[in-house]
């Protein structure tokens, strides 16, 4: 649905430059949330405004529902009407909600009609539709300043759906809300994904949000998508930094001899008591350093750290175990292996995250 | 002097006053709007990016700015003539009033329109809008409390400013205070004047306020802006909120 190829964006002031995408190759799939994490600096604004061409990348491609929206824009900064209409089957919402505050309510879900072109009968009905959507309909008459943030950000959604767009941008949409007033928001963006049909490409810098309601995400750092795929796939692939933040366990080894292994389990064998049977098998002693359950993208995951006894050449045969039942086990320390031990960087990620 | 004397003389006054102010801010108006707007428009990075025009733009407007009116008033001459075939009277001085109030409207045009926040200008290009339609839905009626001050501070420097209209046979207010208070010693006459002039400022200036205060609350009940009503059409303050309201 979007798919941006060789994205970049170079800024250019007072002769210095600042590469803010370097090559970004980005594919979000129809019908899926799709979830751009980073931090601060990272790119992910320049993204986001990249895919309706706010911003003029430098070089790259951007096609949205199969239009090549780079073709239609032109040399200058103004936007052609191509480009334009393009545009207005885009929804967008933002952080700071955008909203007119010389509107009401209904007339700024009206706004994006009236640069349609609707007649006036038309665009109160689809305007009090999507507010009643929202949940907002008692509140079209009052004026943003009334209104608390999360109910600004339920108006900025109504708003960018009444283009009846196929894709929804949300420029940290939940950023400036309270974690309760997240949910909400969240839990509306997934219903409208489903209810409608709707592609949604979100940028946050919190990894609650792309665990409650993200298909896919993608790792920026630096201008470059570092890692990215759907979310169960980054956590079965050993050694995600991204499944790591997503899933932090922590817990150090308790002396020189041990082995340490972080276990992933999601689909079926989240179901099996995998642990007591290693036990009683083997019949040797597991201590556990930490462990996390937690529902991520609608499914059951879970990741443990364990400690065995011993040093990991005279577990081989338990971590072997561990694989037969299907689960994803990671040895941390060992060099044959990648590590699941977080990098500082994804330390701070997560940190950022829980603010 | 009695007050039968003075009476035609004041009503006379007020009216060429009213005449030259109610003429110029309307023009100031009609013309500082657009050009405040595209000051802001034509910057680097702006909508209609242009570093010519920009430069050339804000050149005329601090030129004329700084132009004292008096001097404004004689270098404009030939203009005047061209414009309504005389250099003399209050249709002459109603020219450099104007030509001097337009770019004193647009200087404030442009800081009230550049107080609007950069997001909307997005969320309304992110819709598929136009610059037109960033002009007309967001820039004008985000920014319009903020425009009817700056009008209501134009239409008072035009006041100040048409106290010298009596060098061009103008009159009005100032003229009559200066020709009856200062050359005749009518020292009487002279407190009048002042005292309308007082008057007559105070109360633009209120009625700007409230409009302005008005618009900016928004979320009150919409009742009629009951003091404003009365006002309207009776004096040049009401005039210049009414026409900017409609250019929004």
């Amino acid at each position: 649905m979007i798919t941006t190829s060789g994205l970049t964006k170079v800024y250019r002031s007072r002769g210095r430059e600042v590469t803010a995408l370097d090559g970004v190759d980005l594919h979000v799939r129809e019908g899926e949330v799709y979830g751009v994490i980073g931090q601060s600096g990272a790119g992910k604004s320049s993204l986001i405004r990249c895919v309706n061409l706010l911003e003029r990348p430098t070089s790259g491609t951007v096609t949205v529902a199969g239009q090549d929206l780079t073709a239609l824009a032109g040399r200058g900064p103004r936007a052609g009407r191509e480009l334009r209409r393009a545009r207005s089957r885009i929804g967008m919402v933002f952080q700071h909600f955008n909203l007119l505050s010389s509107r009401t309510v209904q007339d700024n879900v009206e706004l994006p009609l009236e640069i349609l072109g609707l007649s006036g009968q038309e665009r109160s009905r689809k305007a009090l539709e999507l507010l009643d959507l929202v949940g907002l309909a008692e509140k079209a008459k009052a004026y943003p300043a009334q209104l608390s943030g999360g109910q600004k950000q339920r108006v900025g959604i109504a708003r960018a759906l009444a283009g009846d767009p196929k894709v929804l941008l949300s420029d940290e949409a939940t950023s400036a809300l309270d974690p309760e007033t997240t949910r909400s928001i969240l839990q509306l963006l997934r219903d409208l994904n489903r209810q409608l049909g709707l592609t949604v490409l979100l940028i946050t810098h919190e990894m609650d949000v792309v665990k409650s309601v993200c298909d896919s995400a993608a790792l920026m750092e630096r201008g470059q998508i570092v890692e990215s795929g759907t979310v169960s796939e980054l956590l079965a692939t050993p050694g995600s930094e991204l499944a790591a933040a997503l899933f932090p366990v922590s817990g150090e080894a308790t002396g020189e001899d041990r082995t340490v292994v972080d276990v992933t389990f999601h689909g079926e064998a989240a179901t099996q008591p995998v642990i007591s049977q290693l036990s009683r098998t083997y019949n040797i002693d597991i201590s556990i350093l930490g462990a996390a359950m937690d529902t991520v993208a609608g499914k059951q995951v879970g990741r443990m750290r364990i400690e065995l006894p011993g040093r990991f050449e005279e577990n081989v045969v338990p971590i072997g175990f561990l694989r037969e039942r299907g689960l994803q086990v990671e040895v941390a320390g060992s060099d044959d292996t990648d590590t699941a031990v977080p990098a500082p960087r994804d330390a701070k990620l997560v940190k950022e995250g829980a603010k | 002097m009695t007050w039968s004397e003075m009476q035609p003389l004041l009503e006379q006054a007020c009216w060429d006053t009213l005449y030259m102010v109610g003429w110029s801010t309307l023009i100031a108006v009609v013309a500082g709007l657009p050009l405040g707007i595209l000051l802001v428009l034509t910057e680097r990075g702006a909508l209609l990016q242009n570093a010519v025009l920009n430069k050339v733009l804000g050149q005329v407007v601090n030129i004329a700015r700084s132009m004292p009116f008096i001097i404004l008033m004689v270098a404009l001459m030939t203009f005047t003539r061209w414009v309504t075939g005389t250099t003399i009277g209050r249709e002459a001085a109603l020219v450099p009033l104007a030509v001097g109030a337009i770019p004193f409207f647009a200087r404030l045009v442009e800081t009230s329109i550049r107080e609007v926040d950069g997001g909307l200008v997005e969320a309304v290009q992110s819709m598929g809008g136009s610059t037109w339609t960033v002009v007309r839905k967001v820039l004008v009626p985000e920014s319009l409390p903020s425009l009817i001050s700056g009008a209501t501070t134009t239409i008072v420097a035009l006041i100040g400013y048409s106290a010298m209209a009596g060098t061009v046979g103008g009159g009005g207010l100032g003229d009559l205070a200066l020709r009856y208070g200062y050359q005749r010693f009518e020292t009487e006459l002279m407190w009048i004047t002042v005292a309308i002039l007082a008057v007559v400022i105070s109360i633009i200036q209120f009625a700007g306020d409230y409009a302005a205060r008005r618009l900016h609350k928004r979320g009150g009940g919409s009742g009629p802006l009951l003091l404003f009503r009365p006002l309207r059409g009776v004096l040049p303050g009401t005039a210049a909120a009414e026409s900017t309201t409609k250019t929004g």
